[in-house]
């Protein structure tokens, strides 16, 4: 029995090793102080984390990221809310069709998406880039919206609803005085989960993106394949910090279980 | 004149007719309850005059007006819901003050009709907890606060008291009861609980599959009830169907095969189509001694014999089905043992 337990502590830290270990080194790597990407680092320099200013595109892919993770959000919220709504709330035809395609944007790869999307928002319809860049985010958005969103209506009691009714409110104001309140958490968290996963997404955006227009992931990508210093690192350590930060967020919010549920 | 009628009404769902030509009428200022086992329409017949539901067909009527189609944020009833469905991001206070606000009420009249509902279902002092701070039984009576304020031309409680323990569920309902008749509000009242619909209400409309099977006073009910479906529901479990009846002077005639039966005329075999004699297992007698030739006997063997404390409960075969019989002795009958089955005349309501 107690053995048993040892090898499942070390089989533990072995899964933990494997898990966080490139973390460590990518943190580690990023305060070289040479040109080189080197593992133990040298020595201590901050040099690569003001690089990332330096080189123009860094700072203005970032803001052309947020901005479309963020629009995207929005536009996911205003599909993704009424859809979780209606699939919780009510029972009709076709429930479960409607609920496979609302998620199948995350079943379908990435590629093949991206590729699909490529050929007919630009090719075939020719959208400007930054609109086909915004339609491919909402699009990936909307499954975690409708999905966190949708988790959280379903311990959610319509009877709630009614009682709101019953004493006057129209529909409308029901779901925004009743409904809306009490899955707040559920979206704080949808927004964020669907904000990271646009935030990082590499597949969409690599067929979306296009002449200047470009997301940092795919920044990042092109800086890469050109140089090979550390700045990469020093982004990734600013990233996985954002990561966390937003991670802790929903959390303190609602607590990790979220993810597991289902 | 009632206040509310239910006009050959029909609500389906999923394509399934739930009622089907319902009528139900209520007058002012009356408790109705609606009793049945699940299923029977009782909570769709609630939900349709709450305004929840929709009737496919018919008409209902509330206080003169034609409220089939009015939606429910219009009809200004109360609805007191088994789950409370209080509002979980609102204090006490705000969840009662909920419909006042809608209401658009200046905010000195919101507090001062708040704190006096409050006062009538002892809550005073709790208004700024939070519904997950409050017990079950308070729970409830910050609902029933919540639609009373609003001042509801109708109250409807669906199985308000299901969902507490049995101590409160009994001065619950006296609390509710005291409410209604203080407040003179008319109120439709739904539970599959026979002690708490009969112990509140004014009325109490019996339900089976769709249909209300009788809707009378408590004790109307109790002592004659109208229906086979009825007199089982409260407690009758000898049935006798018969074939003949006639009617004389001040007695009821009735054959069942070669045996003549008699019942005495009252309230509870009015009725000239009800032909089943029905008794409560204490209402019928056994002896030992030979009486063939008198009325209302029947022959029979014991079955089983179980002992209930005060009595013994009597399982009696006849030549027309087995018989609960519940007798005070000493000494009991034992199984297999012959014995006269006697159906006192006085005893029996005739029901359909």
């Amino acid at each position: 029995m107690r053995n048993k337990h040892i090898g499942l502590g070390l089989f533990s830290l072995l899964v933990y090793i494997f898990l966080l270990g490139p973390l460590l080194i990518i943190s580690a790597t990023s305060f070289e102080p040479g040109t080189v990407l080197k593992f133990p680092p040298s020595g201590f320099s901050l040099q690569w984390y003001q690089n990332i200013f330096k080189v123009e595109l860094f700072p203005q892919t970032f803001k052309t990221s947020i901005v479309i993770s963020l629009l995207g959000n929005l536009l996911a919220l205003l599909l993704g809310v009424p859809a979780a709504y209606a699939l919780s709330r009510f029972s009709f035809r076709g429930k479960d069709t409607l609920n496979a395609i609302f998620l199948s944007p995350v079943l379908i790869p990435g590629i093949v998406l991206g590729f699909t999307m490529l050929k007919y928002l630009i090719v075939v319809y020719h959208l400007p880039i930054y609109t086909g860049l915004l339609i491919g985010h909402t699009v990936i958005m909307l499954p975690f919206i409708i999905r966190v969103i949708g988790s959280s209506l379903s311990s959610f009691d319509f009877a709630i609803e009614e009682a709101a009714l019953s004493l006057g409110a129209g529909p409308l104001r029901t779901f925004f005085k009743v409904v809306l309140p009490n899955i707040r958490s559920g979206i704080i968290a949808a927004v964020l989960i669907a904000f990271l996963e646009s935030f990082n997404n590499v597949d969409i955006s690599l067929f979306m993106t296009g002449p200047g227009i470009s997301t940092l992931p795919i920044q990042m990508l092109t800086y890469v394949e050109n140089y090979f210093d550390p700045t990469i690192a020093a982004i990734s350590m600013l990233l996985m910090i954002l990561t966390a930060v937003l991670m802790f967020v929903i959390e303190r919010l609602m607590g990790l279980s979220y993810f597991t549920k289902r | 004149m009632s206040l509310l009628t239910l006009d050959h009404i029909s609500v389906a769902y999923d394509n399934q007719l739930i009622l089907k030509d319902f009528n139900l009428s209520i007058e002012q200022g009356q408790l109705v309850s609606l009793l049945g086992p699940s299923g029977c329409g009782k909570t769709t017949t609630l939900r349709l005059i709450a305004g929840f539901l929709v009737a496919k067909d018919g008409k209902f009527m509330f206080g003169g007006k034609d409220y089939t189609r009015v939606p429910v944020n219009k009809r200004n009833f109360g609805f007191v819901f088994q789950s409370y469905a209080l509002f979980p991001h609102l204090s006490v206070f705000e969840n009662v003050a909920f419909g006042l606000r809608l209401r658009k009420m200046k905010e000195d009249e919101v507090k001062r009709r708040v704190l006096r509902i409050l006062e009538v279902v002892s809550l005073a002092g709790f208004e700024k907890r939070f519904p997950r701070e409050l017990s079950g039984g308070q729970r409830q009576r910050v609902a029933i606060a919540r639609a009373l304020v609003i001042e509801p031309d109708l109250l409807l409680f669906d199985e308000p008291l299901s969902n507490l323990d049995a101590n409160l569920r009994v001065s619950m309902r006296v609390e509710i009861r005291r409410i209604q008749q203080e407040l003179g509000i008319t109120t439709v009242y739904v539970s599959h609980d026979q002690e708490e619909c009969f112990s509140i209400s004014d009325r109490v409309a019996i339900m089976n599959q769709g249909n209300i099977e009788q809707l009378d006073a408590p004790s109307t009910i109790f002592r004659y009830p109208a229906t086979e479906y009825v007199a089982r529901f409260i407690g009758f479990q000898n049935f006798l169907h018969f074939s003949e009846r006639q009617d004389t002077d001040g007695e009821i005639e009735l054959t069942l095969g070669s045996q003549k039966f008699k019942a005495i005329k009252h309230q509870g075999t009015s009725h000239p189509d009800a032909r089943k004699g029905a008794f409560r297992p204490d209402d019928l007698a056994l002896t030992e001694q030979e009486n063939r030739l008198t009325d209302n006997v029947l022959p029979g063997i014991i079955k089983v014999s179980t002992y209930l404390g005060r009595s013994y409960q009597y399982a009696v075969e006849t030549e027309y089905g087995e018989f609960t019989v519940n007798q005070e002795m000493d000494t009991p009958y034992l199984s297999g043992q012959r014995i006269n089955l006697i159906f006192p005349k006085e005893k029996m309501v005739l029901v359909e």
